[in-house]
């Protein structure tokens, strides 16, 4: 109600969005200076352009289909181990991608346990390499990402609705369509957009998965363009095609996006009265078993080999870990400085716009922004030479949108409460986030930056484009690795990055945590 | 003297017009009924809301556009008065330092306020561990230590027990009596009038109407006073 709340300086949010604009756009302007025009596209390029739109629009349809039972099992059901299943659905998010396609390797692989039993029983095998490949990993990153978004809007029903479709006696196609199907018509657009435009910039699971002329995401051709070809023209024209087609997505499904949580409050089952049969209560268990099989198995199988592989792991993998950890505490320090300011702006204002400036980081691809920078960057250095900087900035602008979407509400709610009493008593600039904005938001932003940290110590994305053998990070030198057919020491290396990974975000997420009152 | 000269206060729909002169030193209370615009008017004194028209002096000065924090005045609000975050005695501290760094003089002084609230032995906990009463102590602590010429209440006890919303009342009324300042209390209880307010703004139907002092009042009540009073 008041006009006047808070006096959060708007002048270094400002900057802080210019910034991320400028490094953007810096990008963009640098590539299209080199893109040759008249150029126009190779068939191959269409190709790619097809077969990422494709694969993103599988990838996301599958897995919001598929999340809906198994949010709906874990929403009306209550078992033992139950939230700590809904806490790993929350793993994917941070693990590592190159770890991830390990254990799908192992798994659904050529010689993956999956085929072996085929084989086994004289049945014809399957390969995971192409389409299929890309959007099985797809959905194994996604679908629990699509089921944590639905499980929240399914908890966000309130229990007293259950109470009264209980005492209806409300059948349970109509307990459906009551309750259920008006929320999920709220929350599968935003989640299925959402997935939509995360998969539109896939690059490490195309590398890994795809590949060939029927399995290239636009990602991918550029990596080819710059790195095999060394066509840069060829390089820039797909980079801008990658970001108008992203651009397009990410501003689409900007306003359909729902809020990311911090998963609180989703370990509490609902107490409910419908869904008792036992024809019902069966369906559940046997999608929460198959869901959890199919998150769980690919985890477990990296474990297991990487145990056995740690001990031919070359020395060169833990110098890239050092040089991965680096990577992420620099990601992490300049998120900090992009996203506190630009989240405190943004928290002061009453209509959110500004929030698209971070989904710019969404949009705009990391290989379109390393490409980008690559071309300014050579004609003063030796671009390799700062491959690990660009790397972790380029990491942290994309960890910016995911870091504002669960920064902002917190500060907005800080801001509703304490706002006043910090005018009152005169609070402004550093002692104003010192004694009362970062205290407030500690827990969120230790948590964003746990986020954006394993993101940034998994990432193998812009470090392909630059590194040498001297600066490669662990998922490069893992990546490496299986391309040596050394799969023993890549598992070694995936179980490392993923004990790294998940480290770095329990460090900080616990950092924010303790000791915060509420 | 505090003045509000032809003041007119406007939030979406909602107007209301005040013209009046506060004397530092005298107890004020702002009654009338809910919606009328109480909390607004003190907003509005405190700068969390412009002034529509009109100015706003402080003696000599013009403080019709001074940032909250620059006016002669400190205002608890009916929650959130303390930062759940830190101890009782870096927020009684804040009231000196907004950024904290304390002198040895001033924790002195934030040691000496909390004496005289009796929170002496709580000094080191957080506002969590305090009970309301104590809370709403702390608070007034803190408006010791700030020593501003003007004490704004906007319901801060609401959430108390009669008896404990007397005992603070009686705390306000010592404290504002020894630092001199004048205090200007929004309150729904006729009984509060009686025991602490000199002076009464009753707000009404959009008009913060110019104080008259309150015993007459109260003991005759206009038409208008009188219907909300039932």
């Amino acid at each position: 109600m008041a006009d006047r709340t808070l006096a959060i300086s708007t002048k270094s949010g400002i900057s802080a969005a210019t910034l991320v604009v400028v490094l953007i756009l810096g990008a963009l302007l640098a590539v299209i200076s080199r893109a040759e025009v008249g150029a126009g596209f190779v068939p191959a390029d269409w190709a790619a352009v097809r077969f990422t739109v494709w694969q993103a629009f599988l990838s996301s349809m599958i897995s919001v289909v598929l999340a809906v039972p198994v949010a709906r099992a874990l929403a009306r059901r209550r078992f033992v181990g139950r939230s700590v299943l809904v806490t790993l659905l929350g793993a994917p998010f941070i693990l590592p991608v190159i770890v991830a396609v390990l254990g799908l390797l192992t798994v659904f692989g050529r010689n993956g346990w999956l085929n072996i039993t085929l084989e086994g029983m004289g049945l014809p095998t399957v390969s995971i390499y192409g389409l299929h490949g890309v959007v099985l990993a797809h959905v194994f990153f996604n679908l629990p990402l699509a089921t944590r978004l639905l499980l929240q809007g399914w908890q966000g029903i309130p229990a007293e609705r259950f109470r009264l479709a209980a005492q209806l006696r409300l059948t349970p196609w109509a307990v459906f369509r009551a309750l259920e199907w008006p929320v999920l018509k709220q929350i599968v657009p935003g989640a299925a957009a959402l997935i939509f435009v995360i998969c539109l910039t896939s690059f490490a699971v195309a590398l890994t998965l795809g590949g060939g002329p029927r399995a290239t995401t636009i990602e991918l051709a550029i990596y080819q363009a710059y790195r095999f070809d060394f066509d840069l023209g060829r390089a820039a024209l797909l980079s801008v095609t990658q970001l108008v087609l992203a651009g397009v997505a990410a501003v689409f499904a900007l306003w359909i996006i729902p809020v990311m949580s911090m998963g609180g409050g989703q370990d509490r089952p609902l107490l409910r009265w419908d869904a008792r049969g036992g024809m019902q209560r069966c369906g559940d268990g046997l999608v929460i078993v198959l869901a959890a099989a199919f998150l769980l198995v690919p985890l477990a199988a990296v474990v297991l080999r990487g145990i056995a592989g740690l001990g031919q792991v070359p020395v060169t993998v833990w110098q890239a870990a050092g040089q991965s950890l680096f990577v992420a505490v620099i990601s992490v320090m300049v998120l900090a400085v992009l996203a506190l300011p630009m989240a405190g702006w943004i928290a002061a204002r009453r209509s959110g716009g500004v929030e698209a400036i971070g989904l710019l980081g969404l949009s705009a691809s990391p290989l379109m922004i390393g490409t980008g920078w690559f071309i300014l960057i050579n004609p003063v250095l030796d671009p390799s030479s700062v491959a690990l900087p660009v790397t972790a900035l380029v990491n942290a602008l994309m960890a910016l949108p995911f870091a504002l979407r669960i920064i902002v509400p917190r500060l907005r709610d800080t801001i509703q409460d304490y706002g006043r009493l910090s005018e009152t008593l005169g609070l402004h600039g550093w002692p104003l986030w010192r004694w009362v904005i970062l205290p407030r938001i500690r827990p969120q932003l230790g948590f964003a930056a746990g986020l954006t940290g394993a993101l940034s110590v998994g990432d193998l994305g812009v470090i392909t484009l630059f590194a040498d053998q001297e600066r490669a990070t662990l998922p490069l030198q893992m990546y490496h690795l299986m391309g040596a057919y050394r799969m023993e020491a890549a598992a070694g290396a995936a179980l490392i990055l993923l004990a790294l990974a998940l480290g770095i975000f329990w460090g900080c997420d616990r950092g924010g945590r303790i000791h915060a009152e509420a | 003297m505090l003045r509000l000269e032809g003041a007119q206060i406007v939030q979406g729909n909602f107007a209301m017009t005040a013209d009046m002169a506060l004397e530092q030193g005298q107890k004020y209370a702002v009654i009338g009924p809910s919606g009328a615009g109480k909390s607004t008017l003190l907003a509005a004194l405190c700068g969390f809301i412009p002034l529509a028209q009109g100015r706003l002096r402080w003696h000599d000065a013009d403080l019709t556009d001074a940032v909250p924090g620059a006016r002669p005045m400190t205002m608890l609000f009916q929650d959130n008065n303390l930062f759940p975050h830190l101890t009782v005695a870096q927020n009684v501290g804040l009231g000196i330092r907004p950024d904290l760094r304390l002198s040895g003089q001033d924790k002195a002084k934030v040691e000496d306020a909390l004496g005289r609230v009796g929170l002496q032995d709580h000094a080191d906990k957080k506002p969590g561990a305090l009970s309301g009463g104590q809370q709403s102590r702390a608070a007034l602590a803190r408006v010791l230590v700030q020593a501003r010429p003007w004490l704004l209440l906007d319901e801060p006890f609401a959430a108390l027990g009669p008896a404990l919303r007397n005992e603070m009342l009686d705390l306000v009324q010592d404290l504002v009596g020894q630092t001199g300042a004048g205090l200007i209390m929004v309150t729904h209880a006729p009984e509060d009038v009686r025991r602490i307010a000199d002076q009464v703004i009753f707000v009404a139907g959009g008009v913060a109407e110019a104080p008259q002092p309150a015993q007459a009042l109260m003991d005759n009540p206009p038409p208008e006073l009188r219907a909300y009073l039932g």
